[in-house]
């Protein structure tokens, strides 16, 4: 489930408010807020569309974790999707880099 | 560009309504819909598409991706193609539609290439198109529709249908939930794309698909066909959401002590899974991919290892306890009946898409790591909005026909309490769930079952309509109840195991069950039997 907002680095842009597909944020004067964590159906499309890597999907589905942000942004976790499908400026090469035929018919 | 005389036209309303007039609108705004929207717009339709979430990163295809399947037209591959999977799916598949199927898959695949999506180049220096990454490809479909000039509303579940006095479809109305207001849409076509039905199971990306869709078109009046092929299980972590099971055929799958569970596998060893995770919990590791495959896997589905990499697991040394997820009818192959080749459906005016509509044609009892859920999403689509756009023309001037509202269940004042839509939800998983109910099916457990959805219904269809806060989730409720009663009902009608639909006390294929099982009814749920549309191709693959 979506657990963390990070406050330092989000820039209020409210892309996470329009893009969650169930609806789990709501918009405030600042920046948005997990209004409805339970909601939550642990898809990381919130992580992937947010522009400052501000947020952070827990892989747990069904229940709630303490996280530590500092800890998270140490080890280079926030961002790691978008990293991973190639929609940063950095990674554009893995855009095509789906090796799936690869693997069908096994 | 968009020429602005060919948008759907918001006409000024009363407060707290938003009201668009159109010649088509779509419902749901994953690969069926944009397509759909795409399509009818091309055919000269002003199109309106509502999605409950947000098109481009809602339903199953924008968080999970898909296999296609896209055949080069070279007939012998063709002829594979359609053989390989005509067993699986207990022959219950039409050739034709097959064929048509992958004719049409292939050109919209082609015209994703021209359009930028970036398909991967093998070494040969050949583009290799049988598989899509779901954001990316839903991003450029949204990108797409709105370029087709599509008035595009997220975040605005539709609610109810619309009819006119002879029962012809007029369109639909719905929350505009971020806004906290309602829309409506008056249209002289519908298009049902709001894919199946995954019962809350938090399978990946598919919380927003509670078969609303069948509930809608049911209350006008539609009818359903193989809503027996509905009982996909996937596997995932036991504690995340990331169903994808292809990789699993990779895995070797134990027990608490570390035993080698016999017979379990990810491809016809399912089952073995199922009972095994009823006894305790059950392990994978994927240990049979080499280093190559490993580099494969990552690349390619990069969300399957989030839980994994976020957990500390390599999934390739260490084992993980693993579930099985309900899928329901998006997996499935059942959904609203198809009876033209336009994608129309029962009721005049309403056309349906993906898996919101039967893919019996393709995939009769089985689908599944077989890519043609996608195929069917874009060829689906492509013909539902055409067809709804050719139907609009027809229709000609509609001003001022009346139209009346055909929601039922959760959306009328009544005198009861009010519908509690998690509670309901609630007790319909509880029903659908469990593996001895809904896996492994048997008359007994199934009638049980059925006694108890049955009286759900009754309590639900009497119950006050809840605030606008909860209106929404009854509505889900709803259709997850009235799917099940479709699904059990039609399981109970076929007496024999075929396709995914497995029964204990008829364990065997039967012959006399080579038919499709027809469905529908809200307060009296009916089924009958229903002839193979060509049984000339069909005995021909035998
Ligand atoms: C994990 C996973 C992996 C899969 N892998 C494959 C694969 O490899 N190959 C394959 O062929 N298939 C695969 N599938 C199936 C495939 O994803 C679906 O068949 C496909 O997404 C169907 O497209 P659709 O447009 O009909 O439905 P969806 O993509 O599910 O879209 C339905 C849309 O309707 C909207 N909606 C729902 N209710 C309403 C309402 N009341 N009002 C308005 N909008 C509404 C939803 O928000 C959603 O956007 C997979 C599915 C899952 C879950
Ligand atoms: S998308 Fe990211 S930056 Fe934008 S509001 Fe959400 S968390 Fe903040
Ligand atoms: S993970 Fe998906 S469902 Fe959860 S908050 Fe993010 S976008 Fe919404």
């Amino acid at each position: 489930m979506i657990e963390v907002i990070d406050t330092e680095r989000c820039t209020a842009c409210d892309i996470c408010f329009n893009v969650c597909p169930t609806n789990v944020f709501d918009k405030t004067d600042r920046i948005p807020r997990i209004a409805r964590q339970s909601d939550c159906q642990t898809c990381f499309l919130c992580e992937l569309y947010c522009p400052e890597d501000a947020l952070f999907v827990s892989p747990f589905a069904d229940t709630p974790q303490q996280l530590d942000v500092a800890a998270l942004k140490e080890a280079a976790v926030l961002g790691s999707y978008r990293r991973a499908v190639g929609w940063t400026d950095e990674s554009r090469h893995l855009r095509d880099a789906d090796r799936s035929y690869r693997l069908f018919g096994h | 560009m968009t020429n602005p005389s060919s948008c759907a036209e918001r006409l000024s309303s009363s407060a707290g309504s938003v009201v668009f007039d159109a010649d088509v609108l779509v419902l749901g705004g994953g690969p069926a819909g944009t397509w759909a929207a795409i399509s009818a717009a091309e055919h000269g339709a002003r199109v309106v598409l509502a999605d409950k979430g947000f098109c481009g990163t809602s339903g199953a295809t924008a968080a999970a991706g898909t296999g296609v399947w896209y055949v080069d037209p070279a007939p012998e591959r063709r002829e594979a193609a359609m053989a390989s999977r005509e067993k699986l799916g207990g022959h219950l598949q039409d050739r034709r539609w097959m064929a048509r199927v992958l004719d049409r898959t292939y050109a919209q695949s082609n015209q994703l290439a021209d359009w930028g999506y970036p398909y991967p180049v093998d070494e040969d220096g050949k583009p290799q198109r049988n598989s899509l990454q779901g954001p990316e490809y839903m991003r450029l479909m949204r990108k797409r529709t709105k370029q087709a000039g599509v008035t595009i509303l997220d975040h605005s579940p539709a609610l109810e249908l619309l009819v006119d006095g002879s029962g012809v479809v007029a369109g639909a109305t719905g929350l505009r939930r971020q806004k906290g207001d309602r829309w409506t849409v008056n249209a002289k076509a519908v298009v049902i794309a709001t894919g199946g039905c995954a019962f809350l199971s938090k399978t990946l990306g598919s919380n927003v698909l509670t078969g609303d869709g069948y509930l809608l078109a049911a209350e006008a009046g539609a009818e359903f066909t193989s809503m027996e092929f509905s009982n996909a299980y996937a596997i995932s972590p036991a504690f995340g959401s990331v169903t994808k099971t292809l990789f699993y055929s990779w895995a070797s799958f134990t027990d608490e002590q570390g035993s080698v569970i016999p017979g379990a596998s990810s491809k016809g060893g399912r089952s073995v899974i199922a009972r095994a995770l009823r006894k305790g919990p059950v392990y994978a590791q994927l240990d049979e991919a080499d280093a190559e495959t490993q580099k494969h896997m990552r690349v390619s589905q990069p969300n399957f290892f989030l839980p994994f990499d976020r957990t500390g697991i390599d999934p390739f040394t260490q084992r993980f306890p693993i579930t099985l997820r309900l899928e329901g009818t998006v997996r499935g192959t059942g959904g609203l009946r198809i009876v033209d080749d336009s994608c129309a459906t029962t009721v005049p005016g309403l056309y349906a898409a993906g898996d919101a509509a039967t893919r019996e044609l393709i995939c009769g009892g089985f689908t599944g790591g077989g890519s043609h859920n996608a195929a069917w999403a874009m060829s689906s689509g492509y013909w539902a909005g055409q067809g709804a756009a050719g139907f609009a023309r027809q229709l000609g001037v509609t001003a001022g026909r009346q139209v009346i509202r055909r929601g039922t269940v959760g959306l009328r004042s009544r005198s009861g309490r009010p519908l509690q839509g998690d509670a309901l939800a609630q007790s319909v998983q509880g029903e659908v769930f469990p593996y001895e109910l809904n896996y492994f099916r048997e008359a007994g457990r199934l009638g049980e079952s059925l006694r108890r959805l049955d009286a759900l219904w009754s309590d639900a269809s009497v119950a006050d309509a809840p605030d606008e806060q909860g209106l929404l989730r009854a509505r889900e409720a709803a259709a997850m109840l009235a799917t099940a009663r479709w699904m059990y009902r039609s399981a109970l009608a076929r007496q024999e195991s075929r396709g995914m639909h497995r029964r204990d006390d008829y364990p065997e294929q039967d012959d006399r069950y080579r038919h499709y099982v027809s469905t529908g009814g809200l307060d009296d749920v009916w089924t009958s039997a229903r002839p193979l549309p060509s049984p000339h191709y069909a005995e021909a693959a035998e």
